[in-house]
């Protein structure tokens, strides 16, 4: 157990806890909830275990919906994006991330800003198609997605760069 | 044989992938249909813990509110039994088998309160130890507010009248036409009323109450307004919007109604 297992484990339990307790019941204007919860995902470690990755997403995922009471949506979510998140690092960071030396904490504003749009609109498309379950509401979903994904990115990058650690 | 193994071993992550996405599928699925997402849900120790913690200290901002509502209430009780003491001679009703009906209301606090998703429901703070069981009614002191729909020890949850899985049957005071209550998952305050056929003479603001034809809930207990209402595409039925007498966004303390007589009459209806 050295000093990052320890971060990692502790980002995990407090994202869950601040997402039931405090996220999940904001309900700014109406409807929207950030999901900051993927930040655990987007912070994981590049060169971390994939078959333990994809676990842990899971069972983060698999958390949220036990407190929200919403089936396995947001389990489902996790684990594409978590599939997906090479593809996305790539895209976004190209060969920095090729030679593994990005650290997200110091790459450029407009790179770090797309690696989060592309995971927080997958997330979110995938999140709430099966919330809602129902292609004839496919407007409902495009608006929730959309107005969610906004919220979201903002409270991400926000806490992105409030709780950046120093040492790096 | 080995070229399996071989194949397994290559696409390992994908694989593990694939069968994660299938569990949180089926858990999906599941939660879709009604009666059957019991797997993933509130109502274990631990969330339901958390959820108890996390009302105890949001539990006392409220509080005022909550006294001024049971004054209300027990005003508007104490009127009524005031009413019925003068007009039937208090005498003759003072035995009590004479008042029995098979309904007992229990209190129990709302610990989580969803309104904004499709599919919302509500977790209370009584569970089986409490004798809360599935398919009890939930109400509030102005009107109704969902189904039990799963249990556990110390919690359980109910389907809110916010689900798009949830059909109650209601009806108009004033006559007997009846038809079911859904919501289209737009505004928690609106929720719809389907299938009243167009003969009932209805009109804006007139009263929506329940209808007492399941063990759920007893006839007469308040549900909402009309607020508007039109005919259905192939003008056989009215579509009606109702605006409910409860706030569904700010609950505080619900009666679980229990039906001693509900077993008896199920096994009647087999």
């Amino acid at each position: 157990m050295n000093k990052d297992t320890i971060l990692h484990i502790t980002r995990f339990i407090v994202l869950v806890l601040v997402q039931a307790l405090v996220l999940n019941h904001v309900n700014f204007l109406g409807f929207l909830n950030p999901y900051i919860y993927i930040i655990f995902i987007l912070l994981a470690p590049i060169n971390i275990n994939r078959s333990l990755f994809l676990a842990l997403s899971f069972l983060l995922g698999l958390f949220i919906d036990m407190f929200s009471d919403s089936g396995g949506i947001h389990a489902a979510a996790c684990i594409i994006i978590a599939f997906f998140r090479p593809i996305a690092l790539r895209s976004a960071f190209g060969l920095s991330y090729e030679f593994q030396t990005v650290k997200l904490s110091n790459v450029r504003f407009g790179e770090r800003l797309a690696y989060v749009l592309l995971m927080v609109l997958t997330h979110h498309i995938i999140l709430f198609s099966l919330e809602i379950f129902n292609f004839s509401h496919i407007l409902l979903i495009a608006k929730k997605t959309f107005f969610t994904s906004i919220f979201t990115i903002v409270i991400t990058m926000l806490v992105l760069v409030l709780f950046r650690r120093s040492d790096s | 044989m080995r070229q399996i193994i071989n194949f397994l071993i290559k696409n390992k992550h994908f694989l593990l992938f694939l069968m994660l996405l299938l569990i949180s599928l089926i858990f999906t699925i599941q939660s879709h249909s009604y009666h059957k997402s019991k797997f993933i849900s509130s109502t274990n120790f631990l969330t339901g813990g958390i959820y108890n913690w996390r009302h105890s200290v949001s539990h006392y901002f409220g509080l005022k509110k909550e006294n001024e509502r049971l004054l209300i209430e027990n005003e508007h009780l104490r009127n009524q039994l005031s009413s019925l003491t003068i007009d039937s001679f208090a005498v003759k009703h003072t035995d009590s088998t004479s008042f029995k009906t098979p309904f007992v209301f229990t209190k129990s606090l709302v610990i989580k309160n969803d309104y904004s998703k499709i599919d919302n429901y509500i977790l209370i703070d009584k569970g089986e130890n409490h004798s809360v069981f599935a398919d009890m009614g939930v109400i509030t002191d102005k009107g109704i507010i969902g189904i039990i729909e799963n249990t556990s020890k110390n919690y359980s949850r109910v389907i809110s009248i916010l689900n798009s899985n949830s059909r109650i049957n209601a009806g108009l005071k004033k006559s007997n036409q009846y038809g079911s209550l859904t919501w289209n998952g737009k505004d928690p305050n609106i929720v719809q009323l389907e299938t009243i056929p167009r003969q009932a003479i209805i009109r804006e603001g007139d009263t929506i109450i329940t209808h007492g034809r399941s063990t759920i809930f007893p006839k007469g207990i308040g549900i909402g307004t009309i607020l508007s209402y039109k005919l259905n595409q192939n003008k056989s039925y009215y579509e009606i919007d109702v605006k409910l007498f409860n706030d569904m966004t700010n609950i505080g303390f619900v009666y679980t109604i229990e039906n001693k007589n509900a077993i008896e009459i199920k096994s009647l209806e087999k």
